[in-house]
Parts: structure tokens; sequence; C-alpha cells
């Protein structure tokens, strides 16, 4: 089954991915390795997980300043996430991608979604997510 | 590198446009691109000139950051407000001698040197509102490192907002930022009342509740601004300072509003700025205790390997506190097996030197460490399986970025946990609640 949410595009782009989704918000600097984009924040509810290539899905950033250079770093190395997901916007690491995208001519997507669409979003779903924010959902059972 | 998409909807004047269009050479032009693309982000529709940065994107070590700085270096980047540093990843007077790999020492010199190359202060701090050109109440900065930004807006009035890694370099390139967020006065509003109460009074006299608050006061609030009653009135620099570094790392918080004791908050209606909060929360010593266990997951009796002082960076008055923990404590040193750091800049190294209180601490058997932070610096010993430390941030993300178990503790505790070699936890009333 697909679905069809819309969300607002902070930096527009176009990605897929397996979806990441987690209750907690999250800081990339001292929460994700910048070499390998695998969450590290012992108090996360998603530490341990490789977000890399995935649409990865939180209620918003905190803590450090430095996550937007964490950001850009995972960009260069290949280990970014495809895509972005906040339910508030989440500046420093719109940065981050924007940076990204000024010197290495690769950009991610980073969206906000209301706390009510968000929840179409499960881990293990498909997510194409199109340059005007649109996100086209198909559910884990469906792949 | 690619043009930016124009100006958008974001009011330039004529050297904004001139940067843009790049006039002024490619890095203000790489810079103004950023500040205008961040502008659409947060919906801001024109720019404000600010009157100093910090700048955090010297702090991290990694290829990106080094391409980032020498891309403007090798464009005559030039800063064009007063600008301070915030911590590198290396002591840069000591490293060899603390025997850092020479690959690692080299690479942190090079983004340290592109720093000064813009025009920088080499402060090379995460407190750096302690030391060289604090900004004053109402001014408008950019500032990066989220202690450092936290305690810029609360407990000094200057106006910032949580500018990322780049922003606040793109911010010091330029002299502009978008007027958006906490620079708009209006936006400065308290929306959460957070009352203290229950608490012994004795227990706010070390730093470390202060920090064990920080951390009760990220989770609870995010990053909304919180309006604080029932705190000390005679809080020190140094207590609001444990305070906004854990508040800033349990969550976003940028602002932070006490009743009595920050500028913006004279009375509940001020901070408020006539409104009503929108949610009203309590916090006593139960949440302060349950605060203390989450930031420690080592036990009394475990076997110390290291102790980590000064996150934030020490001041001078921390460091004299330190020696006199020390001093009431001789003849006693650093057990053999715990490797002791102490965090510092400069400027506090400086005075503390002329006071012999340097020469107390290194005596004792702790390394002096300047200009940096063990999670950027490899200083820390490997095999390292506890730290212990008196910093709620430190506490906050040791255990992700050293892959150590944590044991949080008064800064007493932590002197007696390092001559002793394993931890200590006697002197907090609240862990038995």
């Amino acid at each position: 089954m697909e679905r069809r949410v819309g969300s607002r595009p902070v930096v527009p782009a176009v990605a897929s991915g397996l979806v990441v989704r987690s209750q907690a918000p999250l800081s990339f600097w001292g929460g994700v390795d910048p070499e390998t984009g695998v969450i590290v924040d012992r108090h996360h509810d998603r530490c341990g997980v490789a977000i890399a290539g995935c649409v990865f899905v939180f209620p918003e950033e905190k803590g450090s300043s430095t996550a937007s250079a964490v950001l850009v770093e995972l960009v260069r190395n290949g280990h970014a996430p495809a895509a972005l997901i906040t339910e508030r916007t989440s500046p420093i690491l719109a940065l981050g991608a924007i940076v990204a995208s000024e010197m290495y001519g690769r950009t991610l997507p980073v969206l906000v979604l209301g706390t009510r669409d968000v929840t179409v979003l499960e881990n293990g779903d498909h997510a194409r997510i199109a340059l005007d924010g649109t996100i086209d959902v198909t559910k884990a059972g469906d792949l | 590198m690619r043009l930016p998409p124009g100006g958008g909807r974001v009011k330039l004047s004529a050297a904004d446009l001139e940067m843009l269009e790049g006039r002024r050479g490619e890095a203000a032009r790489f810079a103004m691109s950023i500040i205008v693309q961040m502008a659409e982000v947060v919906g801001a529709d024109e720019l404000l000139t600010i009157a100093q940065a910090h700048l955090d994107a010297c702090a991290l070590m990694s290829q990106s950051s080094l391409e980032f700085i020498e891309y403007l270096t090798r464009h005559d980047g030039r800063v064009q407000v007063p600008t301070t540093l915030n911590m590198v990843s290396l002591d840069l007077d000591n490293w060899r001698k603390l025997r850092i790999p020479r690959s690692f020492g080299e690479m942190a010199t090079r983004i340290a040197e592109g720093y000064l190359r813009l025009g920088c202060i080499p402060t090379w701090t995460c407190a750096p509102y302690q030391g060289y050109l604090t900004p004053r109440f109402g001014q408008q900065i950019a500032w990066g490192e989220s202690n450092a930004i936290a305690y810029a807006n609360s407990v000094l009035g200057a106006r910032t907002n949580r500018y990322g890694d780049y922003m606040d370099v793109c911010a010091a390139l330029t002299g502009r930022v978008p007027k958006a967020g906490l620079h708009v006065p209006e936006n400065r509003r308290g929306q959460v009342l957070v009352r203290v109460h229950d608490v012994e009074p004795a227990l706010w006299h070390d730093t470390a509740a202060w920090a064990a608050f920080g951390h009760v006061l990220g989770h609870l609030v995010g990053s909304r601004i919180p309006v604080i009653h029932g705190l000390p009135q005679n809080a020190s620099g140094d207590q609001l300072k444990a305070l906004a570094a854990a508040a800033a790392s349990a969550g976003a918080v940028a602002l932070f509003h006490a009743i009595g004791l920050t500028p913006e908050a004279p009375s509940l209606n001020v901070a408020f700025q006539g409104g009503l909060p929108q949610e009203t929360v309590d916090v006593g010593s139960a949440e302060l205790a349950s605060a203390w266990a989450d930031l420690s997951d080592a036990a009394g009796g475990d076997r110390l390997d290291a102790l980590i002082l000064g996150c934030p960076h020490f001041s001078y008055a921390e460091l004299e506190a330190l020696a006199e923990v020390i001093s009431d404590l001789r003849p006693e040193r650093v057990h053999p097996k715990v490797q002791m750091m102490v965090m510092t800049n400069a400027a506090a190294h400086a005075l503390a030197a002329r006071r012999g209180l340097v020469e107390t601490v290194e005596r004792f058997g702790a390394t002096v460490i300047l200009d940096t932070c063990p999670f950027h610096f490899p200083i820390v010993r490997k095999r390292t399986r506890v730290v212990m430390t008196n910093s709620g941030k430190c506490a906050y993300y040791a255990p992700g970025e050293l892959g150590v178990r944590v044991a949080f503790g008064s800064l007493r505790d932590c002197i007696r946990s390092a001559t002793s070699g394993t931890v200590v936890l006697e002197h907090f009333p609240w862990k038995d609640v």
C-alpha cells in the first residue's frame, strides 16, 4: 500500500531510502559517528543503528552546534542519511545540508513533517521524496 | 561550487549584494550565499549586522572541515567583525610532549592556522564569555558552541541564535546574519515556567548540582525557553555555566531566564513579556536525583581510569577551587592508575600560573591541557573504561564519544576518587532520595 504525504522542504532535493524512525531528539555531534553514520548516543532510542543511506525521521535536533560539520563530513565520506525529516525545523542540520551542497554538489533533502503526518512513516518503510517535499511511502509489509 | 539561487525574498543591502555577486572576493561570496540560503530556511526577510562572532567550526577535525577552511583562506577570506575561536582539536603548544600522533597534530595545526589567517583572535576556548571580548547586554552577535550560546543569551543578555558550524564562519566573514529567532526581542519571551522547590540550599554550593539541574531542564524543555523560579540568588558565573552547558547538551536550550539572576528576568511578568507560560513544571530533589542517576552509569567502588575536569573550560575561579580541594588532601596525589585531565584556556591558565595554582594542580599529578577538549583531542588513554567528571555536559557525551562508563559527582568526590583509584560518590545528599 502506498501512502502520500506533503512535507515542507526546508532544503529541497530528491531522495529515497528505507525509513529509520526515532522518537527522541538527537545531536549529530556526540550522537552520530562522523566516519560511519552510526548513532552512538547512549541516551538515544536508536543507539547502534546506522542511518547512512536511510531516510532518518526524528522529532528535532538538539545539543551541539558542531552537528552541521558532522553532517558535511558524512556527505563527503558517503555515510550521510539519504534524507532528514523532523517535526520541527532543525536549522543546524539544514545548514549542514546547504554547506555540503555548496562544497560537494551533493544535496540531501531536509524536510519538516507535522506531528500527525509523521506517524505515516514507520521503521522499515520505503520513502521516496520529491523536490516539492511530497513523500511517497511504501509500507514495510508491501516491499 | 555553484552560484547561490539569487537573493530570493530576502532584502539585501548594497554591500550584501556586492558580496553575493562575488565583487568582494570568492570567500565573501561563498559566505553570503550560505547566509542568504539560511535566511530562507528560518524565514527571515532581512539581515542584520553583528558586533562580533565566536567560531565553533575550528573544533571538529575532519577532512571536510580542513577543506572548508582552506577554501576560504585560498580565496583570501577575512573576518569583518572581532571574532574569537572555540577550542581546536589540539593543545597547540604541548601536543608533541603529550605524544599525539604526528599526522593528527599536523592536520589540526593546519585547521588552527587557517582560522588565524582569517583574522580571528586565538582564544581557543569553549568558555569565551569568561575571557576576551565578552559581549554586552542587547548586542547582536553570532556565536557557535552550544554552552556559549546558552550563556551569552541567558546570562549576558546578548543576542544570538544557535549557530551551527560554518554558519558562524559565514557570519564572521560577512558581518551579517538573518534577522530571526533570538535576535528579535519578542522571540526571547519565556515559554515554560520551571519552579524549583524542595532543594536543600547547601546542595547548590557545588557546581555539579547546577549541572544536574541543567540536565533536567534540557530534557524538560527541549528547544523551548524556560523561565526558572526559585534558584539561589547568589549563583556564580561558573554555576550558571554548568547549568547552561548541561541544558544545551540534554536539550537544545539556547536561552533560559532565571528570575533575579539573568538580565531579562527581573520578574515573571517581564520574563514572559506579559504573557502566560505554555506549561508549568516543578523540579525538586527527586528530579535532581534522577538526573544524577541518568548521568552516572558507574557506581561507587568501581575502578576509576580517568578524571576529566574543565568541560566547559575551567575558569580562574574553578582552578582556584580545585587547588583548594587538592591542598586539603595534601600530601595525597593522583593514583598511579588514574589519568587526571584539567581543560582550560590560555587566559585562565596565565592568571592561575601567576598564583602558583597550575603548579599545585600539576604537582598533584594532573595534566593541565590548553585549547582543546578530550572529545576532539585523542588524549584519553586507550582501554579507559570508567571516567569521572563534575560536568553534566561531559557526563552526557562521554559514553558516546569515548565509549566509557561515567561517574558524575561533586568536585570533592572527583578528587577523592582520583586519589583512591576507585569511584567515590558520597558528597551528594540527594543520592539516596
